[in-house]
C-alpha cells in the first residue's frame, strides 16, 4: 500500500510499504477512505516531538471501511463504515472506565520511554505520533491496523459525508474539550482563543455552542480570521495591534474569563520572550515556544481558566507563574479524551448544529501529501485544513 | 502466617486487619539512600590503587605527574568517603544498614487482591511474572529452588517463604549458602475507590562483586528497576486485558529491512511479547 512516511526532520514522502496485518485478536484492519493532516503533524515534521524514527507512518485523523477483524472483535464487522479516534484506549483500565481515555494505562507498549521523559506514568498510545506515544503506524495511508478495535472503531450509520464526520477523530473533540474545560457560564463568560487554526476554529465554535456571551479569536493569518468571523466570532490580528490591550478593551478591562491556547509549542509572536524561545528551540535547548501561553496567562481574567489543547513536548522557560498565581488561574490541558465526545458531537452534526467541513480548504490525493505538508506549514494558498483521498488519482486541488 | 525470623528486612510488615490489607493501612517506607557504600575490600582496593598512582606521580614527565597525582588523590578521596561515585550517579538505592541493593516498584491493578495473591503464591508462576527468573521449583510448602539467568549460564539457590498472609503479603528469602543473598516481598492492598489492588514489590540483594557489581550490572543493561517496572506493567496488562499491547511486526517504511533483522535475531524485544518459556539461559 501507499503511505506517508516520516523520513527525518523536515522530510516526509510517499512510499510503498507492506499492507498492515492483524497482530492481535482485538485488532481490525480499516481501508481508509479519508484522512487529514493535523496541525500537530507539523510538530513531527519540524522535529519537535522526540522519538520519531525514519520509516514511521504518520497520520492520526482517518476513517474508512472495516476490511478485516480479529476473532475477539465483537462490535465491528467487515463492511462497517467507521471513524477512529486518534488516541488508542483499552476501555478497561481505571482511566478508561472513568472516561479519561487519553490517559489509558494499557495501550502504550513503550510506556517506559514516556516514563523516562515525563516521569510518573505514560498516557495511552496514539496513531502515528512518535514512539513515546507507542509507535503505532498511522493513517495517512491506504490501510491501517486499528488495535482495540471494539473501543476505537465508531460506526457511522447515517448518510453524512466523510468530510462531515472525519474531524470527530481529533480536531472537533479537541476544540470542544478545550471549551468544555473552561466551564463556561452561559450568557456571561467571554472566551478568547489563541490560534485560528483548525483546533482554534472548533474551540471557538464549541465555546459558542456552550453558551459563551462572546468569543474572540487571535491570529495573524487573515483568511483564518475571516473563517472565524463568518461564524460571528470577534477577531484580533496580533500583528496589527497589541493583543493584550485589544483584549482588555474587548472585555471592559476584565480580561477574557477563559482563554484557550490552541497554538502549542510552535508559537510565533514577537518580543524578547519569543526571540529567546525561537533561538533556544533552533538549538534544541528547549522544545517549546510559548508566546501563546504567555499571552493566555497575561490576558486571562482573575479566577479564569487557561485551557490548553495545543501540544507541548518538553520544557518551558519564562512562564509567568507569578501572574498565574496572583490571578488564581485554573490550568486544564492534555490530549483529548476523544472517545468521550464522538457520539454527542456526532449527534450535533446530525442535528445540523455544526457542519465540520467548513474548515476544509484543500483536498488532494495521498500522493500530493508531502507537498501539502509544506503548503500547510507555510500557511500558503489560504491553507487551513487538508483532507486526503488515499485512493484518488492526482487531479490537483479542489 | 510465619513470623518473621532470620534476617528478613525489618519494619515492612503490614498490620493485618481482616482479610485484605487496605490503602489506609500505613506501609512503612524502606530505609534507603541513593548511592552505595563500598565494601571494606572495595575501599581497600581503591585506596591501594590511589596510593600507587600517586606514588607513580612522584616521577616522570610533569604533565604525567599532575595527571597521576590527581587521579591518585581522587581515588584516595573516594576510598576515604567509601561511596561508590558511579552508584550515586546511577541512582542505585541501598539499605544504609545492611548494604543491600534495593529495587521496588508498585502498580495498581483492577482485580481483587485475593486473585492476584493466588497467582503470586503459586511460586512456579514467578518466572512468568519476573523476567530475571528462569525457574522456581517448589521443594515443599516452605522451600523452593530458584534459578536466574546470569551473564554466563545460570545461578541457582534455595529460598524459603518467610511470611505468607493470604490476600496481603508474601515474603521470601534465600537460604544460607546462596550464591546471591537476596530476599523479596510482594504486598497486596485494596486501592481506594474500587480501583482494584495496589501491588508493591520490594526486592533486596547483595550484588556479587559489591557496589562495583551493581554498577556493572546496570551499565550492562541488566537494569533491575526498569525490569521490575516492565514486569509489573506486563502483569497489569495481562490481568486487565489478557494480553500485551504491541506494534511488533507492524508495517512501516522500515518493514522490509526490519523483517530481515527479526528473522536473523530471533525475538529480542522486551516487554512487547510473551517470553518464550524455553528461553535459553545463555541469551539476553
Amino acid at each position: 500500500m501507499k503511505a506517508l512516511i516520516w523520513q527525518g526532520t523536515n522530510k516526509v514522502g510517499i512510499e510503498t510499504v507492506p499492507d498492515p496485518t492483524l497482530l492481535l485478536p482485538s485488532d481490525a484492519i480499516v481501508k481508509i477512505t479519508s484522512t487529514a493532516i493535523c496541525g500537530s503533524d507539523l510538530h513531527l515534521l519540524d522535529g519537535y516531538i522526540p522519538s520519531m524514527e525514519k520509516g514511521d507512518i504518520m497520520g492520526h485523523e482517518f476513517m474508512g471501511e472495516v476490511v478485516e477483524v480479529g476473532k475477539d472483535v465483537k462490535r465491528l464487522k467487515v463492511g462497517d463504515r467507521v471513524i477512529v479516534p486518534f488516541n488508542i484506549a483499552c476501555g478497561l483500565c481505571d482511566h478508561c472506565t472513568r472516561g479519561n481515555y487519553s490517559a489509558c494505562d494499557n495501550t502504550n507498549p513503550n510506556h517506559r520511554m514516556a516514563e523516562a521523559l515525563y516521569g510518573a506514568v505514560s498516557g495511552g498510545g496514539l496513531f502515528g505520533y512518535s514512539h513515546i506515544y507507542g509507535g503505532y503506524a498511522g493513517g495517512q495511508a491506504q490501510y491501517v491496523r486499528v488495535p482495540f478495535a471494539d473501543v476505537g472503531g465508531f460506526k457511522i450509520e447515517s448518510n453524512l459525508r466523510d468530510d462531515q464526520v472525519l474531524f470527530l477523530t481529533d480536531i472537533f473533540p479537541t476544540g470542544y474539550q478545550a471549551a468544555e474545560n473552561c466551564n463556561i457560564v452561559k450568557g456571561r463568560d467571554v472566551v478568547a482563543v489563541f490560534g485560528a487554526g483548525p483546533v482554534g476554529q472548533f474551540a471557538a465554535r464549541s465555546a459558542q455552542m456552550l453558551g459563551a456571551a462572546k468569543v474572540i479569536i487571535v491570529d495573524r493569518v487573515p483568511e483564518r480570521l475571516k473563517m472565524a468571523e463568518a461564524a460571528g466570532i470577534e477577531t484580533i490580528n496580533y500583528e496589527q495591534t497589541d493583543v493584550l490591550i485589544a483584549l482588555r478593551e474587548a472585555t471592559g478591562g476584565r480580561g477574557p474569563d477563559h482563554v484557550i491556547d490552541a497554538v502549542g509549542l510552535e508559537a510565533h509572536g514577537h518580543g524578547p520572550g519569543a526571540l529567546m524561545d525561537t533561538a533556544k528551540q533552533k538549538m534544541r535547548l528547549n522544545f517549546d515556544r510559548i508566546t501563546a501561553l504567555r499571552w493566555a496567562i497575561l490576558s486571562c481574567a482573575k479566577g479564569g481558566t487557561v485551557s490548553m489543547p495545543g501540544v507541548y513536548g518538553g520544557l518551558v522557560d519564562k512562564m509567568p507563574m507569578g501572574a498565574a498565581f496572583a490571578k488564581g488561574l485554573v490550568f486544564r490541558m492534555g490530549q483529548t479524551h476523544t472517545h468521550r465526545y464522538v457520539r454527542p458531537l456526532l449527534a450535533h452534526i446530525e442535528k445540523g448544529d455544526i457542519d465540520p467541513s467548513f474548515v476544509i480548504t484543500h483536498r488532494a490525493t495521498l500522493d500530493e501529501a508531502p507537498e501539502l505538508y509544506k503548503t500547510f506549514r507555510e500557511k500558503h494558498d489560504g491553507c487551513i485544513k487538508v483532507v486526503l483521498d488515499p485512493w484518488g488519482q492526482a487531479v490537483g486541488k479542489a | 502466617m510465619t513470623p518473621n525470623q532470620s534476617g528478613m528486612p525489618s519494619g515492612k510488615r503490614l498490620p493485618a486487619h481482616g482479610s485484605a490489607a487496605s490503602f489506609e493501612d500505613p506501609l512503612e517506607p524502606q530505609a534507603s539512600t541513593t548511592g552505595a557504600s563500598m565494601t571494606l575490600l572495595e575501599r581497600g582496593v581503591v585506596a591501594v590503587a590511589g596510593a600507587s598512582l600517586a606514588a607513580l606521580g612522584l616521577r616522570g614527565h610533569p604533565f604525567a605527574r599532575i595527571a597521576l597525582m590527581g587521579a591518585g588523590i581522587g581515588l584516595s578521596i573516594v576510598a576515604a568517603q567509601g561511596k561508590n561515585p558511579l552508584a550515586t550517579a546511577l541512582k542505585i538505592q541501598q539499605d544504609p544498614d545492611t548494604g543491600e541493593t534495593l529495587v521496588s516498584d508498585a502498580v495498581t491493578i483492577a482485580k481483587p487482591a485475593d486473585a492476584l495473591y493466588a497467582i503470586w503464591r503459586k511460586l512456579d508462576n514467578l518466572p512468568q511474572l519476573m523476567t530475571h527468573l528462569q525457574e522456581v521449583r517448589v521443594l515443599d510448602d516452605k522451600r523452593s529452588h530458584w534459578t536466574v539467568k546470569a551473564p554466563v549460564g545460570t545461578v541457582g539457590w534455595d529460598a524459603e517463604i518467610t511470611a505468607d498472609e493470604p490476600g496481603q503479603r508474601i515474603a521470601w528469602q534465600s537460604l544460607p549458602g546462596a550464591s546471591i543473598d537476596n530476599s523479596g516481598e510482594v504486598i497486596f492492598r485494596t486501592a481506594p475507590g474500587k480501583r482494584g489492588t495496589e501491588v508493591i514489590v520490594r526486592l533486596r540483594y547483595k550484588p556479587p562483586g559489591g557496589t562495583a557489581g551493581a554498577v556493572v550490572a546496570r551499565i550492562a543493561g541488566q537494569e533491575p528497576s526498569q525490569q521490575l517496572r516492565d514486569d509489573l506493567m506486563r502483569f497489569k496488562r495481562e490481568q486487565e486485558l489478557g494480553f500485551a499491547p504491541t506494534t511488533e511486526g507492524q508495517t512501516s517504511g522500515r518493514a522490509a529491512s526490519e523483517a530481515k533483522k527479526l528473522a536473523g535475531k530471533g525475538e529480542q524485544m522486551q516487554g512487547n511479547k510473551q517470553r518464550s518459556k524455553q528461553a535459553d539461559g545463555g541469551t539476553q
